[in-house]
């Protein structure tokens, strides 16, 4: 049994519950997580592509700004148990991104910059569920929170958002990423609280 | 605090380590599986602001050494660990 | 069968608060008695665990400033927007309860002893270890030639300032202020740089051992500063502190 420390409590506060998924405390800043050093691709040299799938299909950074491109607002929430309500992004749905690409993959990795990798099934980025965003409220996005370009996938904890997204690779078979495969859940999902192996 | 405060070292993580390993780690050697080069612990570049905690060299960068914990359950990546020299007291 | 303990036996002490001192505005010592307390060596740092009536628990690391063999004793510096430094700085009084682990730390260790000069480096609050051990060598009466090198801000932010002002035996003292000095004021007046480490560091011809301690930014600016002027990388041992809050 802890000692309880007189005065002391933590900074989160509880939210909505039905916003605030079980385990998690509202946070008013953004923290940053960060597995390693900042990537710092200049833009120039900075491409986006989907292997996998008939034929690979890549985009500049100047032909990746040309797709269209939406403005979302959505909740957050991260498996250190902070959650973020009304973030705001904008970027290309993934919908239009597979949609330049023939395949019959059911699941993907993302690959980014500085060797972070994340799986996700194909029906957890479809239809709306996720976008590779550049801006962040309404600013470009900061290196350290991923930018010029991160995934994001906002119904799930948010280590599958990868920062500095470069490649989604089509797969057959769900292989785990950077974190899947050292105990975090396969998949994920914040209202089942999927955080670990097993859960 | 500045991005790269955010990176620390061995010492950071000297407790976890008496946890799992039952001695002191961070006076003792590892060598990395990437690059070969041969380092104290206590001199990683360690990222604990992460969902897991990652240590990785600080000549090549790659990960030697990765801990996610639950509350029940601790796991262990050592694959960028080629050799952990542990030297007890 | 002789060797290393098998299993951890580092475990959460119960531990309570015997004296506050406040040493510069927003930095604080803490004196403790911890239950089970085995003696430290000058250099290592305890791990602190708070948990809050919710049963919310935070962690954070702290050095141990006291020598070994004296009431042990942790100095806190106030983050701003932290969890748990606001906590120990502004709140905490004596009778207050919480946990520690350790001692911890077999590398970023120092006895006091040896032939060689010996350089310490600190950033801030990464003089709390380097005090430890400052104050080790004083207690055995030590004659290692000894300098500190210790950039703070202000004069106010120096932390240990009246015993630093007595160095006693052998122990140099070099402060470097970097935003503001008082009327007066003949040292240093900015972030190390090469010249100032020409100036202060021992030569490398002397083998000097080197102990940095303070932001990640702060020493890998010494280091580097060092092993440009030849110091043998191996002579460098290093501990960054994080601005965990």
């Amino acid at each position: 049994m802890s000692i309880i420390s007189r005065g002391f409590r933590g900074r989160g506060h509880e939210g909505p519950p039905d916003r605030v998924p079980p385990g998690q405390y509202l946070t008013d800043d953004f923290p940053v997580l960060s597995a390693g050093p900042t990537p710092h691709t200049p833009l120039e040299e900075w491409t986006f592509s989907i292997t996998g799938g008939a034929e690979p299909v890549s985009w500049t950074w100047d032909e990746f700004r040309a797709l269209p491109s939406e403005e979302i607002t959505k909740d957050i929430h991260c498996v250190t148990k902070w959650s973020k309500l009304d973030t705001a992004w904008a970027g290309v749905s993934v919908d239009t991104l597979l949609e330049a690409v023939e395949h019959d993959a059911s699941f993907l990795m993302a690959f980014c910059d500085g060797g972070y990798t994340t799986n996700l099934p194909l029906e957890d980025v479809s239809d709306g569920k996720a976008w590779v965003a550049y801006t962040y409220d309404g600013e470009p996005l900061d290196p350290e929170h991923g930018g010029p370009a991160r995934l994001l996938v906002p119904h799930l904890y948010f280590w599958k958002s990868a920062k500095w997204v470069r490649r989604l690779d089509l797969r057959d078979e769900d292989e785990p990423g950077f974190w899947e495969s050292n105990g975090y859940h396969l998949r994920g999902d914040p209202w089942l609280e999927q955080r670990y192996w097993g859960d | 605090m500045s991005v790269q405060d955010m990176k620390l070292d061995g010492n950071a993580i000297g407790g976890l380590l008496i946890e799992i390993f039952g001695t002191d780690l961070t006076g003792s050697m590892g060598v990395c599986a990437s690059c070969g080069a041969q380092g104290h612990v206590a001199a990683l570049d360690v990222y604990v602001h992460a969902p897991g905690i990652v240590a990785r060299c600080r000549s090549c960068e790659a990960v030697m050494l990765k801990i996610v914990r639950s509350e029940t359950r601790t796991w262990l990546d050592l694959s960028g660990t080629r050799t952990l020299e542990i030297t007890s007291r | 069968m002789a060797g290393a303990a098998l299993l951890g036996r580092l475990t959460w002490l119960a531990t309570e608060v015997v004296d506050a001192v406040q040493e510069t505005p927003r930095v604080r010592t803490l004196v403790l008695e911890a239950d089970g307390w085995t003696d430290h060596r000058a250099g290592q740092h305890v791990d602190v665990r708070l948990t809050a009536e919710d049963g919310y628990q935070a962690e954070r690391s702290y050095s141990i400033a006291s020598a070994p063999g004296r009431p042990l004793a942790i100095t806190v510096e106030e983050l701003e927007n932290g969890e748990v430094s606001p906590y120990l700085v502004g709140e905490v009084r004596p009778g207050d309860r919480f946990e520690i682990r350790g001692p911890i730390g077999g590398y970023f260790v120092w006895d006091g002893t040896g032939e060689a000069p010996v350089l310490l480096v600190a950033g801030g609050s990464g003089v709390v270890p380097l005090m430890s051990m400052i104050r080790q060598r004083a207690a055995i009466g030590s004659r290692t030639p000894t300098r500190l090198l210790y950039s703070s801000r202000s004069w106010d932010d120096v932390i240990y300032r009246a015993d630093l002002e007595e160095p006693g035996d052998g122990l140099e003292v070099f402060h470097t202020l970097t935003r503001s000095q008082p009327p007066g004021w003949t040292g240093y007046s900015r972030r190390i740089d090469a010249e100032l480490l020409g100036e202060v560091a021992w030569g490398a011809v002397d083998e000097p051992r080197v102990f940095i301690c303070g932001s990640t930014r702060f020493v890998d600016t010494a280091a580097d500063g060092l092993v440009a002027m030849g110091y043998a990388p191996e002579s460098i041992r290093t501990e960054r502190f994080g601005a965990t809050g």
